[in-house]
């Protein structure tokens, strides 16, 4: 193959995504909840800008293992890099070791994350929400954090709601003010778990969009949900999950015109 | 207390006619009280002789003595009650840990200070470490005040006393919050401390004000069992007064007005919480206040709108 200069490439405007920096590695995670194996020797990579969309029936392990991704779950056996560190534990002689808190929280900071019930705290306004982590945690001065706090609210569309308490918001706007909180510790990587399985329908739509926006900006995000025009639109890959391995990867289009497994099939048959 | 249900606007009008202010309510009732009391006094024929000018000056023109066991019992109340908080919280967070030596010491103490009388542990502090050396309680300096070994002693008493119940109160404020809220804090980067401390404590604190009120109300009461170590507060004061000098032997007057001293402090102290539960309210959506009056009373006859103020 032929070598064209970085740069030239640049200045035509085909610059493709940098494709080889790989950002998560999963190799053969497992976890079990008691007797049950909730993930199975999962093994995933997601490289730098890539939007990979998860799917599968409740159960399926699909919410487990973006939480194992920055350590809200633990694992029993294989590893998880978010850009190179193990997250959550330290080898010692062959064998995982949970790490120290301070370490995994350290690791935190570079993964945002998305609730599915958006978490928001709820004695906070909606600024205080988002400055709250880059002030108490990475010491950003209070006026640059409050800066960039009301910046994140306009870029979600919610800059007349600085002021206002969570309690007083619809869901759409908790779930884009959580999406903001979440940008503002600059995570290198997003996720988000069912981020619209809790709305009404008609509030959908706007969390979409700043998803889509985020992505379409570069953001590498892993986004368990079953909004298929979302994968459709934005996504790179599409896994879908079944009691707790990866049964099916490809592109969105593979999953609208040609599923191969038959609990694809039937799962989106449901869905679609 | 008085029903939280949801005020509703017909009823105004009628609660307007209920005359507000407090006070005048508190004057009715203690008018009341003297009135049976009289009339039980003249029935039964008895020799006591009355003399209301020891109520009334006790109570309106205090004596220096007077003032500084009020003083002292308001300000041991509250160091020890602070400490209790503090100790409660940290045996909260102990019973909670998953490390068994934190638990362990944490369900000693509670079950240690639960399980014995107040009484028995004051006594046990100062007499008990006291004669045996084993902390004689000396008198300390403290920026310039003098504190007394059984004033410190009763403090840490009643502190130590306190802890427990309030890691109970604490326990139930802290597991009444959403589990999301210590994910949400974490993902964010922080630490199960700084997620307690930010964002966990500062909601359970709403949940954990209303029985800590009932806590601090008994505290300031059972500042009289420091009687036990001769602590001069409150009620050894008039116990002392009716004991010796000009108004010896008037219990009935004396022991009067040291209740209605515990009532001025109980009372300022509900004005105190209320006002701290509406801080406390923001962001919650539940804005509806319990009025001053139903307060006192438990009653729900006035109005809710006792100028406690709204959150925002």
């Amino acid at each position: 193959m032929i070598e064209i200069p970085h740069d030239l490439l640049a200045a035509i405007g085909g610059v493709p995504k940098p494709p080889t920096e790989v950002v998560i590695q999963a190799t053969d995670v497992n976890k079990w909840f008691g007797r049950l194996h909730v993930l199975k020797d999962v093994s995933m990579t997601v490289k730098r800008q890539e939007v990979v969309v998860i799917i599968g029936a409740s159960g399926s392990g699909k919410t487990t293992f973006i939480r194992c991704v920055n350590h809200l779950e633990k694992i029993q056996s294989g590893r998880i890099f978010v850009n190179g560190h193990l997250i959550g534990y330290r080898e010692a002689n062959g064998k995982l070791v949970e790490d120290k808190e301070s370490n995994i929280a350290k690791q935190r900071q570079e993964i945002g994350m998305v609730f599915q019930r958006f978490n928001l705290f709820p004695h906070k306004t909606a600024l205080e929400n988002i400055i709250e982590a880059p002030v108490q945690v990475r010491k950003t001065p209070s006026a640059e954090a409050t800066d960039m706090g009301k910046a994140l609210l306009a870029r979600v569309g919610l800059a007349a709601k600085a002021d206002v308490y969570p309690s007083q918001l619809s869901g759409g706007q908790q779930q884009r003010v959580a999406i903001a909180r979440a940008l503002a510790m600059k995570p290198a990587l997003m996720l988000f778990d069912e981020p619209t399985s809790a709305l009404d329908p008609e509030m959908i739509g706007e969390v979409l969009e700043v998803m889509k926006e985020l992505a379409r900006e570069g953001m590498t995000m892993i986004v368990v949900t079953h909004e298929m025009g979302f994968a459709r639109e934005v996504a790179d890959r599409v896994l879908m999950m079944d009691e707790g391995q990866i049964i099916e990867e490809g592109t969105p289009e593979h999953f609208f015109t040609s599923p191969q497994h038959e609990r694809t099939k039937s799962f989106l048959s449901k869905i679609l | 207390m008085g029903s939280v249900a949801a005020q509703r606007p017909d009823q105004k009008s009628h609660r307007q006619s209920v005359p507000r202010p407090a006070l005048v309510r508190v004057g009715a009732l203690l008018l009341a009280v003297l009135v049976v009391a009289g009339c039980a006094g003249t029935r039964r024929v008895s020799s006591y002789q009355y003399d209301w000018n020891i109520f009334f000056e006790s109570v309106f023109r205090p004596s220096p003595m007077i003032v500084n066991g009020i003083w002292l019992t308001v300000s041991i109340a509250i160091v020890a009650q602070i400490i209790g908080v503090v100790l409660g919280v940290f045996a909260a967070l102990g019973r909670m840990a998953k490390s068994l030596p934190f638990k362990l010491v944490a369900n000693f103490y509670i079950w240690l200070f639960r399980g014995t009388p107040l009484l028995v542990q004051i006594s046990f502090i100062y007499f008990g470490l006291g004669v045996t050396k084993l902390y004689a309680w000396p008198t300390l300096d403290i920026l310039g005040v003098s504190i007394p070994g059984a004033i410190q002693a009763g403090i840490f008493a009643l502190g130590v006393n306190e802890g427990a119940y309030m890691a109970e109160i604490v326990r139930a404020g802290i597991i009444s919050i959403d589990l999301g809220q210590m994910e949400a804090a974490k993902s964010l980067g922080m630490t199960y401390a700084l997620g307690m401390r930010r964002i966990v404590l500062p909601q359970a604190a709403r949940v954990i004000v209303p029985p800590l009120g009932n806590e601090f109300n008994n505290m300031l009461k059972n500042t009289s069992l420091l009687v036990a170590i001769a602590v001069t507060e409150l009620y050894v004061t008039f116990s002392y007064l009716n004991g010796s000098g000009p108004t010896s032997f008037h219990p009935f007057e004396l022991f009067l007005a040291a209740a209605v001293w515990y009532l001025v402090l109980t009372t300022i102290w509900t004005v105190i919480q209320a006002w701290i539960e509406s801080k406390l309210g923001k962001g919650t959506g539940r804005q509806e206040q319990i009025g001053l009056w139903d307060r006192l009373t438990g009653f729900r006859l006035g109005a809710s709108s006792a100028g406690l103020g709204q959150a925002h």
